[in-house]
């Protein structure tokens, strides 16, 4: 359920399902959007479902906040089971050649190199959602001892396909960008594809990721 | 076969093709773009006899020098620039909100944008562009858009795939007004700075810095202090957001923007303000001003009837 609906600005409405970040208030979140992009309400612009809010934003000259937040409180949102999801491995090389804070974050998180690889890999990751840049999935969750802050100041450019970790995510850089996460890999999946505008991204929200380490040679030959 | 085009002489500094934008693609990840300073767009395309939303060169700082091929075309541009059209044995100091015909061979050269930011180039007809997502404007950062994302580059053909046969000379009389009071409305996250902050944020000034582009505008002076938590989960943006990151130097979200960020929120400009925001020059001082959600909405409308009139005065 949305506990607080305010406005953000004077052309979008903030809705906010909580504080905590988990599975469960997310499904809340992409059920309403669903709902909400299904309605097809005159004026909606965008909708931005993330852990915990749903962001939707109208064109001031067609409508205004009061017209959309009375449409948000009277929604008949479909009680939806699951969310159609697929399962899919994403190979990963973490040769130092990539790794850019391995050692950065061996430090932060007192473990190895080893250990911390470990960790990485033998998990499975729910997307929570998609963004900042184009097609970067927000995966979750790692452990506890897993998490480390943003990078102080984040880099200017961080390689396409990096592989990062902040706090309990991992993250996959659809493209160059500037960007702050801890870099442990890069994949030679083309996680973003614009040309297909259908559907350009490869993962979405609601997918089960998990990681597959390769070696130098197979990550350079990957795409050939 | 294609006779109609320019050749780019000269590209100029952040030269790229936009329109209305893209919408409904947040959720992915992709941002809105579209030309920046709206009412400048639209009044271009009028001034050319073309659908208000048609594709249009947009610029910033200095301009592209183009040589025109083919037949006759008439173009205008809009914003505060100084340009040049250069004719066979007449050079014409160009003059904004007025429409002027090309002939074969004719150059325009947009030396400037005068103490703003963007400026805008249309044509009479159509420029040969492709279309992603229903939108030609290109966002360099994702490589989306018609030029394969990319800015247009010295050397290169602008392809024209149609030319209207109405020409006739149209011209309006406008000033575009500059502002150093922007209009904010207070942010879920509005919170989290100290007193003095949020004192301060609406009191003090803030000078824009040269790190500004279509992604965001970067402010410099007083820090805002955070007394909560630097960080937030990550959630949704627009443009108008203005994001406070950990050093205390607030960023103001721009068309290009990422479309999720974990900076808290302090405040959105106000919708009535975003044109003429954009079109502040970098070392330009700045002050917030606090507006409640109600008059930013009918300012708002006010802005809109005068584009409108405006509009229906070419």
């Amino acid at each position: 359920m949305i506990k607080n609906i305010s406005n953000l600005g004077d052309a979008a409405i903030y809705c906010d399902f909580g504080t905590e970040v988990n599975k469960k208030i997310n499904f809340e979140v992409i059920k309403y959007f669903k709902a909400i992009k299904e309605k097809d309400i005159k004026g909606v612009i965008n909708l931005t479902p993330s852990y915990n809010k749903l962001i939707v934003s109208y064109d001031l000259r067609v409508t205004s906040f009061k017209e959309i937040k009375d449409k948000i409180e009277n929604l008949e949102v479909n009680e939806i089971q699951e969310i159609a999801t697929k399962k899919l491995e994403v190979p990963v090389c973490c040769d130092a050649l990539y790794s850019l804070d391995m050692e950065r974050l061996e430090k932060k998180l007192n473990l190895s190199k080893e250990k911390i690889l470990e960790n990485f890999f033998n998990k499975e990751y729910f997307c929570y959602m998609t963004g900042f840049i184009a097609g970067m999935p927000f995966l979750g969750d790692l452990e506890e001892n897993m998490r480390a802050q943003r990078l102080e100041t984040p880099r200017i450019k961080v390689p396409k396909g990096s592989v990062g970790l902040t706090e309990q995510f991992a993250n996959i850089y659809t493209f160059e960008s500037p960007g702050g996460w801890n870099i442990i890999g890069n994949t030679p999946l083309n996680v973003f594809d614009s040309s297909k505008e259908n559907d350009p991204n490869l993962i979405n929200p609601g997918d089960l990721v998990t990681f597959k380490q390769i070696t130098l040679d197979k990550y350079k030959n990957y795409n050939e | 076969m294609n006779n109609n085009y320019f050749e780019i002489l000269r590209a100029g500094i952040n030269t790229t093709f936009q329109d209305k934008g893209r919408n409904h693609l947040f959720h992915i990840g992709i941002p809105f773009s579209g030309a920046m300073d709206n009412r400048n767009f639209y009044l271009a395309n009028k001034l050319v006899g073309n659908k208000l939303d048609s594709p249009i060169i947009e610029f910033a700082y200095q301009g592209p020098l183009l040589k025109f091929y083919g037949d006759k075309i008439s173009i205008a541009i809009t914003g505060d620039v100084i340009f040049k059209l250069k004719k066979k044995d007449i050079e014409i100091e160009g003059k904004c909100y007025e429409s002027y015909q090309l002939e074969h061979g004719d150059k325009i050269d947009i030396l400037s944008t005068n103490k703003s930011v963007y400026g805008y180039l249309a044509i009479s007809g159509k420029f040969d562009v492709k279309f992603q997502w229903g939108s030609c404007s290109i966002n360099t950062k994702a490589k989306i858009g018609s030029n394969e994302g990319k800015k247009l580059a010295n050397g290169q053909k602008i392809n024209i795939s149609r030319i209207k046969l109405n020409q006739d000379k149209k011209k309006i009389n406008y000033l575009n007004s500059r502002i150093e009071n922007i209009r904010v409305i207070k942010a879920p996250n509005f919170n989290y700075f100290s007193e003095e902050s949020k004192k301060d944020f609406f009191e003090k000034k803030f000078t824009v810095s040269k790190l500004s582009d279509r992604m965001g505008m970067r402010l410099e002076g007083l820090k805002i202090e955070n007394i909560v938590n630097t960080n937030i989960k990550s959630e949704g943006l627009l443009k108008g957001v203005i994001q406070v990151p950990a050093d205390g130097n607030p960023i103001i979200m721009l068309s290009d923007h990422g479309t999720i960020g974990g900076y808290p929120k302090i405040g959105v400009v106000a919708s009535v303000d975003y044109d003429r925001l954009v079109q502040i020059t970098p070392g330009s001082k700045i002050k917030f001003k606090e507006i409640e959600l109600s008059d930013a909405e009918t300012l708002f409308k006010l802005y809109e009837m005068e584009t409108q009139n405006l509009i229906s005065q070419i």
